[in-house]
């Protein structure tokens, strides 16, 4: 039986520490630039709409049981 | 079966967060969502015009029991109808509270577990003939229902323990399931409950009762689950050889399948090496293919099932999810939560990627983020613009739209009305109840000449347009469908 997966550290990002390579590779390819544009007024959009206390927002979630 | 009764039935989780403080307790909440509910039918656990079912269930969770259809696409509009209806209820409560001094929003989640371990489901209904074999039955649907997470689970977040780090796993439900068949619910939550309320001639017919469904918030993926179950139940009744992948502990399977999202897990088959769930998946697949290739499809969306299917597995299979981030559910939610993860730099334990994970499901078609993905092109939908809103108003071509009739014609007379599933009556007319056993019944001349006693319907009553009804009520699914003619318009009492 496999195992449950294993925790894999992410290194923290975000677009202040996009690399002047990162920047110039998305310049150079305009579909990627747009996709990366996309995916910024997403993340905001979601940041406009989700309640600024996560861990309020989750531990206050609670039911009772149903079926 | 070449043709079957669908029907699911969804609970859905609801919470109060105010600005500052402790929300309303549920019972509350629930108590101010569904009093449009009870102005619209006096009760709180009501038939409603378009064949559907809404109530409060145990524990207070509102519950909407989609109508029976015979199409998958309208058993999905009309499932979704009731996603519409709860938005509207809640929209309807938030005016409600703000009036009594309370603050804040209020959210409905279609999905189904809280943050303290409590889940609720989406149960699916399907008309089988009496004939099956119930052996046989369960021994093929239990292996693909076990399995059907990784072609439709909903996905999750979930959170570290003592024993496993925060990891995202194909199904929501997965952990909840006690038992393999049961006749109880609450109480043992079994994958495949066996009480036998046919809704129908029992001597030709039951109703197969599966609870252990994630709730889709993506209709496409909804198409997948509904339709691959219908094909697979197909192939039982039709008797052919389906290969046997009886699993030793489908307890136990269920949740190792769902928490190891790379699909390599295995499970003990009885009799036979270890399968994945990709495996097992596939089987079935080939051979509901081979069956559609010597039978014909037997609707028009089967062809999509199974291309969906293939794609899903193929997927799993290969860990390439983008084949399918747009379309399945756990694929769709768990590119967000990644993307959401890296540009904030947030560990899988994080709080607020469990939010995410429970926004995706929020009702709120402006709010909830399942509805921004699919507004921005990031998600599919398999129903037509308008589908929902029909739904919300119109009964699927089934029983439902006797039980409508009934509905809407009693409430345009003035006339009380008793129905339920299967029978139908007039309060002042007790000895006149007509029960109607064939759920694909569309005309039923005892339901003609029962309503044929209110009047004369054809020259009495005019049916209203949707811009008529469109705000006269707190959700359009909670409006009349006829005026009486020779009365003028009355005008609805203010939403409080």
């Amino acid at each position: 039986m496999a195992s449950q997966p294993q925790k894999q550290p992410r290194r923290p990002g975000g677009e202040d520490d996009q690399s002047p390579e990162a920047a110039a590779q998305a310049k150079a390819n305009p579909q990627a630039s747009q996709q990366a544009e996309e995916l910024d007024s997403l993340l905001d959009e979601i940041d406009t709409v989700l309640e600024s206390n996560a861990e309020e927002f989750v531990s206050s979630f609670v039911q009772k049981g149903g079926q | 079966m070449d043709r079957r009764i669908f029907g699911v039935e969804t609970e859905f989780g609801i919470s109060h967060r105010p600005v500052e403080g402790r929300g309303l307790p549920p019972d509350e909440l629930a108590r101010y969502l569904f009093r449009p509910v009870v102005e619209f039918g006096r009760s709180s656990n009501i038939f409603i015009p378009n064949g559907s079912r809404l109530y409060l269930d145990v524990g207070s969770h509102p519950e909407y029991a989609s109508a029976e259809c015979a199409d998958l696409i309208d058993l999905i509009a009309n499932e979704n109808a009731g996603d519409r209806i709860m938005h509207d209820l809640a929209v309807a409560a938030e005016k409600a509270i703000h009036l009594d001094g309370f603050s804040g929003q209020i959210y409905v989640l279609k999905n189904n577990v809280d943050s303290a371990g409590n889940s609720y489901g989406s149960h699916e209904n399907y008309l089988i003939p009496r004939t099956t074999h119930f052996r046989r039955l369960s021994g093929i649907l239990l292996p693909f229902l076990v399995t059907r997470q990784i072609i439709s689970g909903a996905g999750r977040v979930v959170p570290a323990t003592d024993e496993t780090e925060a990891h995202f796993a194909f199904s929501q439900r997965a952990d909840h399931m006690w038992e393999g068949i049961s006749s109880a619910t609450t109480r043992a939550r079994p994958i495949i409950n066996t009480r036998d309320e046919p809704h129908s001639d029992a001597a030709t017919h039951r109703r197969l009762h599966v609870i252990v469904g994630d709730s889709n918030m993506s209709t496409t993926t909804a198409l997948l689950r509904y339709g691959s179950t219908d094909l697979v139940l197909r192939m039982i009744e039709a008797g052919v050889p389906i290969g046997d992948y009886e699993l030793e502990n489908p307890i136990s399977a269920i949740r190792h399948i769902s928490h190891d999202i790379t699909g390599h897990a295995a499970v003990r088959v009885r009799g036979a090496e270890d399968h994945t769930a990709v495996q097992i998946q596939r089987g079935l697949l080939q051979r509901a293919q081979r069956f559609v290739a010597e039978h014909g499809a037997h609707h028009e969306h089967v062809e999509t099932v199974l291309e969906l299917w293939e794609r899903a597995l193929e997927s799993v299979e290969t860990g390439d999810h983008t084949l399918i981030d747009h379309d399945i559910d756990w694929a769709i939610k768990k590119r967000l939560v990644e993307e959401v993860a890296d540009a904030r730099g947030l560990e899988m334990g994080h709080r607020r990627l469990e939010q995410v994970d429970m926004a995706y499901h929020d009702v709120n078609p402006d709010r909830g983020l399942f509805h921004m993905l699919r507004r921005r092109g990031r998600a599919t939908d398999v129903l037509d613009a308008g589908a929902v809103t029909e739904a919300m108003i119109t009964p699927p071509a089934t029983r439902a739209a006797l039980r409508g009739q009934v509905v809407s014609t009693a409430r345009a007379y003035g006339a009380q009305s008793t129905v339920d599933w299967v029978h139908h009556k007039l309060t002042d007319r007790p000895l006149d109840a007509v029960m109607l056993k064939d759920p694909f019944a569309v005309v039923d001349s005892r339901i003609d000449a029962l309503l044929d006693k209110l009047g004369d319907r054809s020259s009495q009553l005019r049916e209203r347009t949707l811009d008529e009804r469109r705000g006269s009520g707190a959700s359009l699914a909670l409006t009349d469908r006829y005026a009486l003619l020779g009365e003028p318009e009355r005008d609805e009492p203010p939403l409080i």
